[in-house]
């Protein structure tokens, strides 16, 4: 099945970030085909190469980074990171900057979109 | 691009001005409306507050939506429903829901249509994707 994500909660507060990295790769595990990742309201902080968290903690952004660089389209929400300051100069690789038409697009060419807020 | 005529329903579930989730859910509407779907809207738990009228965000030092609220029809968002127990659970008469804009010919107001929450479920069964706020 080919699947799209929405993130709509920051990294570390919230469990939502997580479910939704689990729940990826869980998915690629069982041979499903992620379309796209679409990061929303403070869902844009995951995307920031600014973090860094303790060395024995997950690195949440180098994580979604990584995911990225299998090829996944990881988009960020161009409004919500303009409210949040997170700009092209602190994202981290394979994660860009966009608008809420590509998840329109990431809705229309999966079989399902999955929510991850609270 | 989206340009398929798929079935796209936003449910908006979270009480307004509290957390961002509404005031998005608004924007994702407003965005999709100009895109090739059949897009539906679901005012449901604590999502339908939004409805409830006279609301101020002047108070909070926020923005607020209930303008955007009120011109849903104008931006082409015009299947918009609200679940009828949501709204007796927490005492809001079905009359007295905002309205989200006015008849062209009568300048009647539009309100959501209120629907049983069997009737909700049968219509999130038929969708292509379900988007939660």
């Amino acid at each position: 099945m080919k699947l799209s994500v929405l993130v709509l909660e920051g990294p570390y507060n919230h469990e939502a970030s997580d479910s939704a990295y689990n729940f990826i790769q869980a998915a690629l595990a069982k041979g499903h085909t992620i379309r796209g990742i679409f990061f929303y309201d403070d869902g844009v902080y995951n995307a920031t190469k600014l973090m860094d968290p303790p060395q024995d903690e997950r690195h949440i952004s180098k994580r979604w980074s990584e995911l990225g660089a299998k090829g996944i389209d990881m988009i960020v929400c161009v409004a919500a990171a303009k409210r949040r300051g997170i700009t092209n100069e602190v994202l981290v690789p394979n994660i860009r900057i966009s608008g809420l038409g590509q998840l329109a697009s990431m809705i229309d060419e999966a079989d399902r979109l999955v929510t991850f807020g609270d | 691009m989206a340009a398929t005529g798929k079935k796209v329903m936003v449910t908006v579930r979270k009480a307004p001005h509290g957390s961002i989730y509404v005031q998005e859910s608004i924007e994702v509407m407003f965005i999709f409306a100009t895109y090739d779907m059949d897009l539906s809207v679901v005012f449901m738990d604590d999502g339908v507050l939004a409805l409830h009228p006279g609301q101020d965000t002047k108070g909070l030092g926020i923005k607020g939506f209930m303008a955007s609220l009120g011109a849903l029809v104008d931006w082409e968002v015009t299947k918009v429903y609200v679940d009828r127990q949501s709204l007796k659970e927490r005492n809001i008469a079905e009359d007295a829901i905002i309205s989200i804009g006015k008849d062209e010919e009568t300048d009647a107001p539009i309100r959501p249509k209120v629907l049983d929450s069997a009737e909700i479920a049968a219509m999130m069964a038929v969708q292509h994707s379900l988007v939660s706020f």
